[in-house]
């Protein structure tokens, strides 16, 4: 589903925030990207989601090289997949239906059908009965739920999440990783970057390791503590 | 459809609220437009009454005939007449040397000057009324009449009228070159106004982006925004065209009655104030397309 194939990312002054990045996360598959903060987490995100374009190399999303796509071809492929941010990144001035409702207007989806998923994301998120509130009047954790649901409005069969428990406290982070896991055994194919080892401990699956620009480790959450 | 009809109303509705948040700015900006706009068509207004005006004096291309001094009257009673047998010749008037004299003396005030003269130094004068419309050939009847025995000269008075044209078409051109400037200026206008809202959006923009709002989603709304304004401020010019005109129209009728006239002030027809509110929205719509094509491919998510 996601695969990165050689890739450098150098921008423009010189620094090389990616240096020869190589895996492949399978459709389905769930995998945690953790490293110090510099290590180029933020920047394998970016290229993930077409914000960047690598120096050098491949990356391949949903089997489309992203090199390849032009500005115009930007938009849907970015209808393809679910974005979370560590800031929310929600619009303060739209209740909390509009902002989940959003990637579905965007989608050109009737009324009625945006209305049905709204609640179905909002529900999975566990904020059904919010729908009309303002997103500012929300708790972080809830405004955090709320960029979930929206990430997860349209389906999409890849999400990616940048530090989505960054601001939060363990017990809220743990409802949210918890909320992804959920996600990923219907088939949803997750890229979680965090620096909150703790965290991921306790659940299990893959871990790509980014430091210094590369990948330190890669594997099992198990066989990682054991070596 | 139904999809593509409702994404267009959601642009508009939130168009007109992003209007509504700031009322006073809105207002403002509005009434910038509805003068800029107000200007020209109002010009072009008045223009138009003065045009109308002067062609109401087409008509009004009488001209005399002076007779040689010592003419006596039966000859110029006969000299009318044959004038007036002419077909190019609707019909004429002859004022005696006594009668402009009688005419001058009431006038004038001149009174005990022209007493004292010792003869009447006026000539008797043939006034014609031509037959033709403004085609005919007045230049032709002129001389035609000044060549006629005992004739001493013949005034043709329609310079003035031709001036008149001439410095309304010079007017009617002018407030061409100044519509489309001020039409310019609404658009930048317009356009900087949305450049401005763009700029306050710039987080919105980016998060629709980062869901996957195309370029056609993230300026609607924003072309939306020009037509409004656009439309407002033209309303608005015609509002404030029909309020002037009104002020207007009671001082210049009495001018008109004055002069005998029962001319009466043309307000802003309803060929041209559509005219004026379908083109504000379309500049509205132009300034909103330039803004967006140049700035919002600034924003882009980081």
């Amino acid at each position: 589903m996601i695969r990165f194939e050689g890739v450098y990312k150098r921008y423009p002054g010189g620094r090389e925030a990616l240096r020869g990045v190589s895996f492949h996360l399978a459709r389905g598959e769930m995998a945690f990207l953790t490293g110090p903060s510099g290590a180029g987490k933020s920047t394998l995100l970016k290229l993930v989601t077409l914000i960047e374009k690598p120096t050098r190399g491949t990356v391949l999303v949903n089997g489309q090289n992203t090199a390849r796509i032009s500005r115009r071809g930007i938009p849907a492929f970015r209808q393809k997949i679910g974005i979370v941010f560590q800031d929310h990144k929600l619009l303060y001035d739209r209740s909390v239906f509009d902002n989940v409702a959003l990637p579905l207007v965007i989608l050109g989806l009737g009324p009625r059908e945006i209305a049905r998923r709204v609640r179905a994301a909002l529900d999975q998120v566990g904020l059904l009965g919010r729908e009309r509130h303002a997103p500012i009047t929300l708790s972080t954790g809830e405004q955090q739920r709320v960029g979930i649901a929206r990430a997860i409005a349209s389906r999409p069969e890849v999400v990616v999440a940048d530090e989505p428990t960054g601001n939060l406290d363990p017990e809220l982070s743990l409802d949210i990783m918890r909320l992804f896991a959920r996600f990923n055994e219907v088939g949803v194919t997750l890229l979680i970057a965090t620096h909150d080892l703790e965290l991921i401990e306790r659940f299990g699956g893959r871990r790509l390791r980014l430091v210094d620009g590369m990948l330190d480790a890669d594997g099992d959450a198990a066989a990682m503590t054991g070596s | 459809m139904r999809r593509w009809a409702s994404l267009h109303v959601q642009s508009l509705k939130s168009a007109l609220a992003r209007v509504a948040r700031e009322p006073v700015a809105t207002a403002m900006t509005v009434l910038v437009i509805a003068i800029a706009l107000a200007l020209p068509s109002g010009l072009r207004v008045l223009v138009g009454n003065v045009s109308a005006l002067s062609s109401g004096w087409q008509g009004v291309t009488d001209f005399g005939v002076y007779l040689e001094p010592g003419t006596d009257e039966a000859r110029a009673r006969a000299l009318a007449e044959q004038i007036a047998g002419r077909p190019d010749v609707a019909g004429v008037d002859l004022v005696t040397s006594d009668e402009a004299l009688a005419d001058f003396r009431a006038r004038s005030g001149f009174g005990a000057a022209l007493d004292a003269l010792e003869h009447n130094p006026l000539p008797h004068t043939i006034v014609v009324r031509p037959a033709g419309g403004p085609d005919s050939d007045l230049e032709g009847l002129a001389a035609a009449l000044g060549a006629l025995p005992d004739v001493d000269f013949v005034q043709l008075d329609t310079e003035w009228v031709e001036r008149l044209r001439a410095i309304l078409a010079l007017a009617a051109y002018v407030v061409d070159v100044v519509s489309a400037v001020l039409g310019v200026g609404v658009a930048l206008v317009i356009g900087n106004t949305i450049r401005l809202e763009i700029n306050s959006r710039a987080a919105e923009i980016e998060v629709v982006k980062l869901v996957g709002g195309t370029d056609a989603f993230i300026r609607r709304p924003f072309l939306y925004l020009g037509f409004v304004y656009g439309l407002a401020g033209a309303g608005a010019a015609a509002l404030l065209i029909t309020a002037v005109l009104a002020l207007l129209r009671e001082p210049a009728a009495a001018l008109a009655a004055l002069y005998g006239s029962d001319f009466r002030l043309a307000g802003l027809s309803p060929l041209d104030a559509s005219v004026l509110v379908g083109g504000g929205a379309l500049l509205g719509l132009a300034g909103a397309a330039l803004a967006t094509s140049r700035h919002l491919q600034e924003i882009e998510p980081r």
